[in-house]
């Protein structure tokens, strides 16, 4: 026995010994490196899109795979910071963080390594907090969501000329009903929504959305019993802005019930999990942000503070359109898209909704950051005119949504 | 086969196991060491098998994951600190038999009660007033969470593994709802770094270092309950209940009153580790602000046999591989869960060694001979 300890130890030293002679060869190409913290990995579809996006841009700008350093499943705490700021002693000239939740750490770590660009992904505080090197950026998804509201307003209203849509789906105004299974109440939720109900509205003009909470961005249960409830209600259509297949796997086994209902998904293509249930899902192509900021970063220019792009960019897509979407579909996808490109087509045209039975003429959004539990002014902003021209300008102002208008036509049921 | 019976009667099992009271110190480290070295090799094999990469290169990842620069060698040292310091809570009850499955609860309390303190008496106490209030509303809110299932057990012998088990559900509970109470922006359900701008309620930085004064703290906590485990009545009573609660009745020891301040300590201190991670380390609170600490800390414990020194080695070993297979994942592109499927052979292998520090194996033939 003492023996084979022996042999066992020597075997170890000699293995220690060699591992200090590992050779620590750099690329020596280029000397940008990036950074990237990320939530999830690529088992989480948010997670996942963001990974595709930064490989994309990576290879058409010809970045070596060990100029990005991936941190992976980081919590939106301390260990974000911690990420963050190892990232940088790395030699990282730039770091993304795909959360909202790991701003707050992002901009700690922003003011200890000042000549680090620091980009918080869907954050809002870039623009007020006063430090140069920390950046915001998000796409108009608002755009693509209603897009994905014209693709469910032309199966909803086969469904109401083919006299498919069962009593319970039409309320006692005569509305037809669509269900939304939204994360949490604040405007990145509701300015999408809003959006979706939009699209539907401008090819059925008498519907009426409810909403209803799962307070997670990733809950397969919560979201698939949140889209049940909302089906038993009535509701033929099925939005969403949570990240899980929930919602449309429930629509799907509903239908194969002989429930009349559809589902439209976010994030990535619901096809695989419903079928016949899903029509398409409103989606982020990343890739457009990053490879205009490693582009910025590789010729030495400053990052956008606010950056958001949408169709006009090609940032945001719907997914493929499902085999149970309406006849024409695709035209008038095609038409809108081209609308909201050359601006003929606000998604937030005033004209179009109302609150407490009147149209908005003016909104006043305002940058400040507040600390809610106090009550103080966390960072000092702007105030500015939202409503030009007739439409409510979103993502202009700061690249996170501040659409956070309650319209007439959409109940939150929680 | 004539004879089988008569043989079969007779015939030694092939191998027994034998407790081993008194294995010499050297022994059993000679026995860890031999493990871990075993552990490292059949993690090669597999790094090898799943990956390709070569094992040496993944542990060299892992050993500058936690060493690699000043600031990692102070993560390490910070989450340590943390994890023995609930270490430290569990021992005193988990030495006594009464199985504290609720530090998890105990820490996420004394987290609330110190965020609340930050959150609400930032302008109204100065500074040392106000951390002397954190950490006395730390330790009294992790108190009463161990308290009460110690009431139930000491008046009614209600079971106390499940009693603390639900206990941690409701504290998981009680920090959604502060979450949601202090979560800024609205609906975003995270608090964010509190008190950003004015630090109040931070750990000053002591020596120039951030986390000095934490790891003061706990080693502190460590000393202390060394001696008041060892070289205390109190203590004394503690190891005499968990060897044997009639033993202790026998000799005029008040179980009840015994289980009741000892539950109180333990959840103070599970308390005091809350405050230590939100005013020390993370400066927000949510529901993984325990992260499972307080599961983990029942393997420091149980490894270490309530020996708060060599606590202090468990929780590096466990720390270091957790700092190691973050790594790991980051460097080689690994997924999480195969960094982890290396942490774990590793920690197997550990456990198991103490099987052999306990037991031995005597087979066949060998026991006439040494008899």
């Amino acid at each position: 026995m003492k023996k084979v300890i022996a042999i066992l130890l020597m075997l170890t030293m000699v293995f220690s010994f060699a591992a200090c002679g590992g050779d620590d060869a750099d690329n020596a190409g280029s000397d940008l490196k990036i950074g990237v913290i990320l939530v999830g990995d690529e088992n989480e579809g948010y997670t996942y899109a963001h990974m595709e996006g930064i490989k994309t841009a990576a290879k058409n700008l010809g970045i070596a795979d060990d100029q990005i350093i991936w941190k992976y499943s980081v919590a939106e705490d301390e260990s974000c910071f911690d990420a963050a700021a190892d990232l940088a002693d790395a030699g990282c000239t730039a770091i993304f963080s795909n959360s909202y939740g790991h701003q707050s750490y992002m901009v700690q770590a922003a003011e200890e390594y000042p000549d680090v660009q620091f980009v918080s992904m869907t954050g809002d505080t870039a623009a007020v907090c006063g430090l140069d090197n920390m950046h915001n950026a998000f796409t108009k998804v608002y755009e693509s969501r209603y897009v994905s509201g014209i693709v469910a307003g032309m199966k909803l209203a086969e469904l109401i000329e083919n006299n498919e849509v069962p009593a319970t789906g039409i309320d006692a105004d005569g509305n037809y009903k669509i269900g939304y299974v939204g994360a949490y109440p604040y405007a990145e939720v509701v300015s999408g929504y809003t959006a979706f109900y939009l699209g539907i509205k401008s090819v059925v003009e008498n519907v009426a959305m409810e909403v209803t909470y799962t307070n997670s961005w990733f809950d397969i249960a919560a979201e698939g019993t949140a889209a049940e409830s909302l089906m038993a209600d009535g509701c033929v259509i099925i939005g969403q802005h949570a990240d899980s297949t929930g919602a449309p796997a429930a629509v799907q086994a509903a239908q194969e019930k002989g429930t009349v209902a559809y589902s439209v998904g976010y994030n990535v293509d619901m096809l695989s999990v419903a079928p016949q249930a899903a029509l398409t899902s409103a989606t982020n192509n990343w890739a457009v942000y990053y490879e205009e900021a490693f582009k910025a970063l590789m010729d030495g220019e400053d990052l956008a503070v606010d950056w958001s792009e949408g169709y006009e960019t090609g940032a945001v897509a719907i997914t493929e359109l499902g085999e149970s979407c309406a006849e024409g579909t695709q035209e008038a996808v095609d038409e809108a898209i081209a609308a909201i490109k050359d601006g003929s087509l606000q998604v937030f045209d005033a004209s179009k909704w109302t609150v407490d039975g009147k149209n908005l003429t003016t909104y006043t959004f305002d940058s400040t950051i507040i600390d809610f539990s106090t009550g103080n002014v966390v960072y000092e902003g702007q105030k500015y005119e939202a409503i030009v021209d007739g439409a409510f300008v979103e993502s202009n102002f700061r690249s996170a949504p501040y659409f956070d208008v309650r319209i007439d036509g959409i109940t939150e049921l929680n | 086969m004539a004879n089988g019976n008569a043989v079969n009667e007779k015939k030694e099992p092939f191998v027994r196991i034998i407790k081993c009271d008194n294995t010499p110190r050297w022994y059993a480290w000679s026995m860890r060491a031999v493990a871990i070295v075993f552990a490292l090799l059949i993690c090669a094999v597999v790094i090898v098998a799943i990956t390709g990469l070569n094992p040496l290169e993944v542990y060299k990842a892992m050993f500058e994951g936690a060493f690699g620069t000043e600031r990692r060698i102070w993560i390490t040292l910070r989450d340590m600190m943390i994890l023995l310091c609930v270490g430290i809570a569990l021992a005193p009850a988990f030495k006594m038999k009464f199985w504290n499955i609720g530090a998890e609860g105990q820490i996420l309390v004394g987290g609330c009660a110190t965020a609340a303190c930050m959150i609400y008496l930032d302008n109204v106490l100065p500074l040392p007033a106000l951390f002397l209030v954190m950490a006395l509303t730390s330790m009294a809110a992790g108190a009463v969470w161990g308290l009460i299932p110690a009431i139930f057990k000491a008046k009614l012998n209600t079971n106390e593994t499940l009693f603390t088990l639900m206990m941690n559900y409701v504290a998981i509970q009680i920090t959604s709802y502060c979450v949601a109470l202090w979560e800024n922006p609205y609906g975003s359900n995270t608090v964010g770094i509190i008190n950003s701008q004015t630090k109040a309620g931070w750990f000053p930085t002591v020596f120039g270092q951030q986390y000095a004064l934490n790891v003061m703290i706990v080693l502190t906590l460590a000393l202390v309950m060394y001696i008041y485990l060892k070289h205390s009545k109190h203590g004394y009573e503690i190891t005499v209940i968990g060897d044997s609660e009639n033993t202790a009745r026998y000799a005029g020891i008040d179980v009840a009153k015994v289980i009741v301040r000892t539950m109180l300590v333990s959840g103070a201190i599970a308390g005091l580790s809350g405050f230590i991670a939100v005013a020390g380390a993370s400066h927000t609170i949510s529901v993984n602000t325990a992260g499972g600490r307080g599961f983990t800390a029942i393997i420091v414990a149980w490894l270490a046999k309530f020996n708060t020194f060599t606590m202090i080695a468990i929780s590096f070993l466990l720390v270091f591989l957790q700092q190691g297979a973050c790594e790991i994942a980051s460097r080689f592109n690994l997924n999480d869960y195969a960094s982890q499927m290396i942490t774990g052979i590793i920690l197997f292998f550990i456990l198991g060694s103490e099987f052999f520090i306990n037991y031995r194996l005597v087979f066949r033939g060998k026991m006439s001979k040494e008899a």
